[in-house]
């Protein structure tokens, strides 16, 4: 296995498949098939429905309707402010934290409303990790960062606890460059690496979905590369739902794409975010059925 | 290519030579004398203060200074007493603020409802009480601690109870400021793990603020180990001649009893007192470079 990745992080990005040209992006054919070829295999983990984000009286994004699909990666695409982050942070409830933030509407996941009274914020977090915008590793050595995880959650025993750390590492595509420099510091490695330790960090309690936040927007196209061939190498394993500014990942990456604009309604003076469309990448990057959409991913808006 | 022509024809003076006028330069060194009169007036007060100090004692800087217990000759009088009565009290007063203060600071800035009219109340008291005089905590003491309700009497325990009050409003306000520099990123990242609150606090917070809190603390132990008003209202100013053994056994302490000898008619009483004086000097530099290491020790390793 870790052959297999070495192969995949030397490839970089450019060589998991032939891009066929669309707009001035290219969108990678293996990623268009499963999207596009009304599989009914497609089965639906996680569903958002009339979701709305008050920040105090300021309505931040309505009206969001989207599927996250097993075996998928699904994009969130957009201008600066139109609550791609707010609407990915509800997914896992981290706005739960910030105290002015009210959500409506509800995010089903696996039948459970996550804001219903059956969900707890902890173990849903658990459940749906997260990797965010800049690298966060926590002032520990590599190995507590990801132990930490496990730890929190339970009592795992140290041959357990180690298994679970390489394990971890080697799904994130790290282990080889840090196994034998555990126990130092996580801040001593890269911004790639620290990026790709928090996915680690994050992979070690298993979780069943992943949520990433602009996880490239601060690393180099090298790191980049290596964080896309690992969320291609993992998505079988755990659908990921993506925030990116960067049109040309959503393409390369994603099997569904949802474009979100900015609105300002009648009664408001703030802009609010919408949800204008979400369909397959595919059809987002080549014939997308909104004309909003087609001028943001053409550079005409944003 | 005519360079030349370039440069004259520019807006610019032809040469790259310094205009600035005499006059601009001579007030840049008019104010560099002011900031150097400055430093030196600070610094030669405190070297001429240390110097006649150091002259005047160092007669008296042997060992039976330490060894020694106050006598009526001045040839035997030692200062034990009041070094083993300011440890008992600065270490005592020293726990109880670092417990008490670190615990309202986690309340306060963790737990408790920042926009809310108590929590306000509450720290504009704190910083309100960082400020009183300190012969105000000493009233206080007497009235409420060594007499009254309480009743210890002129002991330790008394002491240290006064000097916990005076101490503890610093070491909530630099404890919290500890707090509050933990970067949000570090909350984030535990919480999407599915950690909790508490353990997001105590396995991640706190120890990423134990510089701060460290500084901070050890500052405000500074402070009492040189603190001599409000115990002189509280039965520190007395000939002792035996170490505490507890909270209840009469004490003095290191800043009365220098202003016990200072104050002899004896020169040599005086000279006893200067050496006294350069304990205390002593013990509070170490104290402000223990500070700086655990400062520097939980940086570093990070």
């Amino acid at each position: 296995m870790v052959e297999d990745m070495n192969k995949v992080m030397n490839s970089g990005v450019s060589s998991s498949a032939s891009p066929s040209k669309v707009i001035g992006v290219s969108v990678y054919s293996d990623n268009v098939q499963s999207a596009e070829g009304n599989t009914p295999a497609l089965e639906m983990i996680m569903e958002s429905q009339d979701l709305k984000v008050h920040y105090g009286s300021y309505l931040a994004v309505r009206d969001v309707n989207l599927q996250v699909h097993k075996n998928e990666i699904t994009a969130l695409i957009g201008p600066s402010g139109c609550g791609k982050s707010t609407i990915l942070r509800c997914f896992n409830r981290m706005n739960d934290l910030i105290p002015t933030a009210k959500v409506s509407g509800s995010v089903i996941y696996r039948g459970i409303d996550l804001y219903g009274p059956d969900a707890n914020a902890g173990e849903v977090r658990r459940r749906i990790g997260m990797v965010f915008q800049k690298p966060n590793p926590f002032p520990k050595s590599i190995f507590d960062n990801v132990a930490f995880g496990p730890r929190v959650n339970g009592k795992p025993s140290k041959q357990e606890t180690e298994e679970l750390v390489e394990r971890s590492l080697k799904r994130a595509a790290l282990w080889d460059e840090v196994k034998d420099r555990l126990k130092q510091s996580a801040f001593s490695l890269s911004g790639g690496q620290q990026q790709r330790l928090c996915i680690a960090r994050a992979l070690a309690v298993d979780p069943d979905v992943l949520l990433m936040d602009e996880p490239c927007s601060a690393l180099d196209p090298i790191a980049t590369g290596r964080i896309e061939d690992l969320m291609h190498e993992i998505k079988g394993e755990y659908p990921i739902v993506i925030v990116t500014h960067n049109m040309q990942q959503a393409a390369r990456v994603s099997n569904r794409t949802a474009f979100f604009n900015t609105e300002v309604d009648a009664d408001a003076t703030r802009p609010t975010g919408v949800l204008v469309e979400y369909d397959s990448t595919q059809k987002i990057f080549s014939a997308p059925s909104d004309p909003r959409t087609e001028q943001y991913i053409s550079g005409r808006m944003g | 290519m005519n360079v030349n022509a370039d440069v004259v024809g520019s807006r610019f003076a032809p040469n790259l030579r310094d205009s600035t006028s005499t006059a601009r330069k001579s007030r840049d060194k008019i104010f560099l004398l002011v900031l150097w009169f400055a430093t030196l007036c600070a610094v030669l007060t405190l070297f001429f203060l240390i110097l006649t100090t150091l002259l005047k004692g160092a007669g008296r800087l042997n060992l039976s200074l330490v060894t020694n217990f106050p006598s009526p000759f001045p040839e035997d009088a030692g200062i034990q007493s009041a070094i083993f009565g300011s440890l008992w009290v600065v270490i005592t007063s020293g726990f109880a603020s670092l417990f008490i203060g670190l615990g309202s600071a986690i309340y306060l800035e963790e737990f408790a409802n920042s926009t809310s009219r108590i929590t306000r109340l509450i720290t504009l008291n704190i910083q309100t009480l960082a400020g009183v005089p300190s012969i105000v905590f000493g009233i206080l003491g007497l009235a409420f601690v060594a007499r009254g309700w309480l009743g210890w009497g002129f002991s330790v325990g008394t002491a240290s109870a006064v000097l916990t009050m005076m101490v503890l409003p610093v070491v909530v306000v630099s404890s919290r400021e500890a707090l509050k520099a933990v970067p949000p990123s570090l909350r984030e990242g535990s919480y999407a793990l599915g950690a909790t609150k508490w353990q997001t606090i105590r396995k991640q917070v706190i120890p990423a603020a134990v510089p701060g809190i460290a500084t901070g603390s050890i500052l405000g132990v500074s402070r009492a180990l040189g603190e001599s008003a409000p115990l002189i209202l509280l039965g520190a100013l007395a000939y002792v001649s035996s170490n505490p053994s507890g909270f209840g056994s009469d004490y003095t302490v290191l800043p009365l009893i220098i202003m016990k000898f200072t104050q002899d008619a004896q020169d040599e009483f005086r000279a006893v007192g200067a050496a006294a004086i350069i304990v205390l000097l002593v013990l509070l530099v170490s104290l402000n470079l223990l500070a700086i290491v655990i400062r520097d020790r939980s940086r570093k390793s990070w």
